[in-house]
């Protein structure tokens, strides 16, 4: 968190080891130092947190000063004169050296920071040869705190990084300095765990080896591990990954600083969710079923026996009888290729928005759905209403972004089905039923759009809900604001069941106001729909002659084939409802999968699919920004990327222009010099009708409107496989959660168990209290095995067990 | 991963202190003392739902109470008894003889520093110079200063502890 700058910053000449330099008048010593590339030792100054000048290793000499000055917190004036290799700073430096490490194991080869250790990097180079303190070291207990960081805390040497990353950063204030003096120590309240979603940074910021990664831990030294670039795949902001590897294993990730897109941090999913590709669990030979098993074979056997399938199904039935499903976590390359050979084959039906229910705007959406505003701007907004966004758990870095802006003056509005807590200030937040949604964003539309004509479908809408105070003060804050205004609608909207309306009421405030939109797409979503892997349209935006099915649909329709790419059918759609009788009654089930248990039952070849550590390909995030990467290591057994195993399947099936060589050749087929994001509707899109009122709730009936969304460590196969992940507290949600108010009502507890009915499924699943539910509702979140069964069913009802 | 606390149950006359404390400041923050202090007088000592209960009065995390309450030695992160017994053991009372003082005090409670003993009536503590030195050796019990210690004294002041 760098000082706010004056207005008007002036310019200043200092002199650093006899180099003149022009800087920031008032800016740090060590920053115009960092600018010149003279490296000054520090460990407790990062250029993201604030400044404790607590270590005291940064000493420098200044001219006229009486005394060695630290320079991460000395400020710098006209004409300064500093020696930052002078016998003054060098004798200060090895002095503080010398102090630090009094109390420091010097035990370097059984540490697992050793090798990375900007203390014993420093200690080398800053520090003196022999220890002169013979006295007993001070030693602290380490604590548990929780399965992703590991804690050794006797290494600590407490300058605070972590403290100040929750406090300033996170916005989850977690970890503190407790005792005083001698007894100072970093620790979280006694028997807490850190749960921040963004908490693995603290091994990064981490200058000793106290705090390190839990899953990694004495598993590699650095010098072993081989890097590459990779992006991560798990939301749609594209993180930019360091993925490093040692006898074809992923060791561990850290982050690759990028300024557009992640800054210097991950969030925990992309940083711990390698232990799925590594998980036992992994599919390594293809498989045809036999019978009612599976049975390895060779690759030729397992493509051979689809394509005959798959043409026999299009000769017999017609290509229609088609469908494919993908995950959106696959790549550019691998979305293009399905749906090249889907619509090869002669059939439309092809489609990645797996949790999404309704479709009835298709025609009329952009070419891709992302951010109308820069990620990189955010923080530089003015106000951002969420609708439908659970941002700190769908994007994490983004709500730093987010936290940024509060912090710079920007104002927060959150229209949510729940009190999620955020790790921002809201000034509004507005709690509705999941099914009043469209109404409330109507309300807030309508007041801020003011003196206009409105449309029918709009002012019913709005009506299916009586008028607050609180819409009118949402529709003012958003109008009172300098600046940019940014309305979000994320995961919960997007999957709503009238996700369209909730599209076009804000596409209509858009196009009535200055106001920008962002529609978030679910992983690497943007690339899909670029790649044409949507009913509709086609590669590049183009047109279909009739569009195929949607996803809904295709599990409605019973077809005849099914191909699933990379998903988990259970677990990634929300129409779980047709699922099994759907795949049950086709005549061939073609699975893609990385994971043996993600494989449907009912599948008749199964192709081992390499995960996004061993494939090369391209991800677009939300601002339309395309990177590719290669692969960062072989493919597992014989697991091969899809896009290779889309390629050959065409080979097989004789379809035309399937003779790539390599990933590039497939890219070039996607122009990817994108415009500016526009994911606004187009104008003339119809709102569709106000759905009617909902049954209001009562005691007798049982009948509840269900809260739904995805838990962010159940999003995809792969974190549903990381192991560490799995074990956090963000993990524990699949559980049917009410207000007590409600509880005392059905006169239940936490921890009885409750038969969970929707339509013709249930689940058995215990109670949790939690007054972020509104009355009338439950929320039980999808993606997880205890919930699948439920899929994104809308109302459910609750029989308790006695 | 450990037991987390429940949140202690503060009186309404704490309640009421503490936002009068609240009320003297421009942050809610700055009354994180006296709200311990208010806590700690009617709980005994500074549990971990205490901790919690501060925390949501003030509105902060539990951590940055924590601090609080670990920085200052006059609340206890432990449970102590009826009564403290501070014996000042800087300077000035160590080069009085505060040593003695501590170890007399140790075999007639029968705890180490720090302790307890064992029905629950005295906590024996060392301290940092606590602005007496002129009656060296010395210690804080409750609110009075006891100065110029003898062992006479000290049986005389254990005497008429409850």
């Amino acid at each position: 968190m760098p000082p706010e700058r004056p207005e008007g910053f002036i310019m200043a000449m200092i002199i650093i080891d006899g180099q003149e330099i022009e800087a920031e008048a008032g800016s740090m010593i060590i920053q115009a130092a960092d600018k010149a590339d003279i490296y000054i030792p520090r460990f407790c100054y990062h250029e993201k947190l604030s400044i404790a000048a607590n270590c005291r290793m940064c000493l420098v000499e200044v001219e006229k000063a009486p005394k060695p000055l630290p320079a991460c917190a000395t400020p710098i004036t006209d004409g300064m004169v500093i020696h930052t290799v002078s016998e003054q700073a060098v004798e200060a430096q090895q002095g503080t050296m010398e102090f630090l490490l009094i109390n420091h194991p010097l035990d370097c080869p059984i540490c697992d920071q050793g090798g990375e250790c900007p203390l014993q990097d420093q200690a080398l180079g800053y520090g003196g040869d022999v220890s002169r303190f013979s006295e007993g070291k001070r030693v602290v207990d380490d604590p548990d705190i929780g399965p992703l960081i590991e804690t050794e805390m006797t290494r600590c040497i407490h300058c605070t990084r972590c403290v100040r990353f929750g406090q300033e950063v996170a916005g989850i204030m977690e970890l503190g300095a407790i005792g005083r003096g001698e007894d100072m120590k970093i620790a979280t309240v006694v028997g807490r765990t850190v749960d921040s979603e963004v908490s693995g940074n603290v091994i990064d910021l981490c200058p000793v080896g106290a705090l390190t990664s839990k899953p990694y831990r004495f598993s590699a030294r650095a010098w072993e591990l081989a890097s590459h670039d990779a992006i991560s795949p798990h939301d749609c902001l594209g993180s930019n990954l360091n993925i490093q590897t040692a006898h074809d294993t992923v060791k561990r990730v850290l982050p690759r600083t990028n300024g557009h897109v992640n800054e210097c941090w991950l969030s925990d999913r992309d940083r711990f969710s390698y232990e799925g590709v590594n998980s036992p669990d992994r599919l390594l030979q293809p498989l045809v079923r036999v019978g009612d098993r599976f049975e390895e074979v060779a690759w030729e056997v397992a493509l051979q026996r689809a394509a005959t399938a798959l043409s026999d199904i299009g000769k017999a039935q017609g290509p229609g009888a088609i469908g494919a499903l993908a995950s959106p976590t696959a790549t550019l390359e691998e979305f293009f290729l399905l749906q090249q050979l889907m619509r090869g084959l002669g059939s439309d039906n092809v489609d990645h928005r797996l949790r999404q229910r309704d479709f009835r705007d298709d025609s009329f959406t952009a070419l891709f759905p992302g951010t109308e505003l820069p990620i990189e701007q955010i923080q530089d907004a003015a106000c951002v209403l969420l609708v439908g966004c659970h941002l700190r758990k769908e994007l994490p870095l983004v709500a730093l972004r987010v936290r940024e802006m509060c912090r710079l003056g920007g104002q927060v509005a959150a229209l949510n089905p729940m009190d999620y807590e955020q790790n921002f200030p809201l000034t509004e937040a507005l709690v509705v039923a999941p099914s009043a949604l469209p109404a409330a964003l109507a309300r807030i539309a309508m007041a801020r759009v003011g003196q206009v004509e409105v449309s029918e479908e709009l002012r019913q809408w709005a009506e299916l809900i009586p008028d607050s105070e609180d819409f009118a003060r949402t529709a003012k804050m958003l109008s009172d604001v300098e600046g940019e205004v940014v309305v979000v609608l994320g995961q919960i909207a997007a999957q709503h069941r009238e996700a369209s309306a909730l599209r076009a009421i804000a596409s209509w405030l858009a196009q009535h106001t200055g106001i920008r939109l962002a529609f978030l797409p679910e992983a690497n979503g943007a690339a899909a729909w670029i790649a044409g892997c949507v009913p509709h349209r086609q590669a590049n935006g183009d047109g279909v002659q009739e569009p195929g099915l949607n996803v809904s649909q295709m599990l409605s329709a019973r077809l005849s084939a099914y191909l699933l790419f990379g998903l988990e059918p259970t677990m990634d759609l929300a129409a779980t409802g047709n699922l099994v009788s759907a795949l049950s009654d086709a005549s061939f089930v073609l699975s893609f999968s990385a994971f043996r248990s993600a494989v449907p039952a009912q599948a008749d070849v199964v192709f081992p699919l390499a995960p996004f550590t061993e494939s090369a390909g391209t991800y677009v995030n939300c601002d339309g920004r395309a990177q590719s990467v290669e692969a960062a290591m072989d493919p597992r057994g014989m697991a091969r990327p899809g896009w290779k195993i889309l390629r050959v399947l065409g080979n097989y099936l004789a379809l035309p222009g399937f003779d790539y060589i390599t990933v590039d050749d497939v890219r070039s087929r996607v122009n990817l010099s994108l415009p500016e994001v526009v994911c606004r509707l187009e104008e003339g899109c119809p709102l569709p009708g106000a759905a009617s009122k909902s049954v209001p709730w009562s005691v007798e009936s049982q009948r509840f409107e269900r809260v739904v969304d995805v838990p962010i460590y159940d999003v995809d196969p792969i974190v549903r496989r990381a192991s560490s992940l799995q074990r956090t507290r963000d993990h524990s949600l699949a559980t049917v959660h009410m207000n007590k108010e409600q509880l005392l009502a059905l006169n239940v507890k936490a921890g009885d168990s409750v038969r969970v009915v929707a339509d013709a499924d249930e689940v058995r699943l215990t109670i949790t209290p939690d007054d972020r539910v509104l009355g009338g509702c439950v929320y039980i979140p999808m993606g997880s095995a205890a919930t699948a069964p439920l899929g994104g069913a809308d109302y459910i009802a609750l029989k308790v067990i006695r | 991963m450990g037991e987390v606390e429940v949140v202690a149950e503060l009186s309404p006359e704490v309640v009421a202190k503490v936002a009068a404390e609240v009320a003297k400041y421009p942050e809610r923050r700055a009354a994180v003392k006296s709200a311990l202090r208010y806590a700690q007088a009617e709980h005994g000592w500074v549990s971990g739902g205490v901790v919690q209960a501060v925390a949501q009065l003030l509105e902060l995390e539990p951590i940055e109470v924590y601090e609080v309450a670990t920085f200052y030695d006059m609340f206890y992160t432990e449970p102590v008894g009826r009564h403290q017994l501070r014996v000042c053991t800087n300077i000035s009372c160590m080069l009085r003889g505060a040593g003695s003082i501590v170890e007399l005090l140790e075999h007639k409670l029968g705890v180490k520093v720090g302790g307890t003993s064992e029905d629950g009536r005295v906590t024996l503590l060392a301290a940092e110079c606590l602005g007496a030195c002129g009656g060296a050796p010395m210690l804080v019990c409750g609110d009075d200063y006891f100065e110029d210690l003898t062992e006479e004294k000290l049986d005389h002041l254990l005497a008429e502890l409850d």
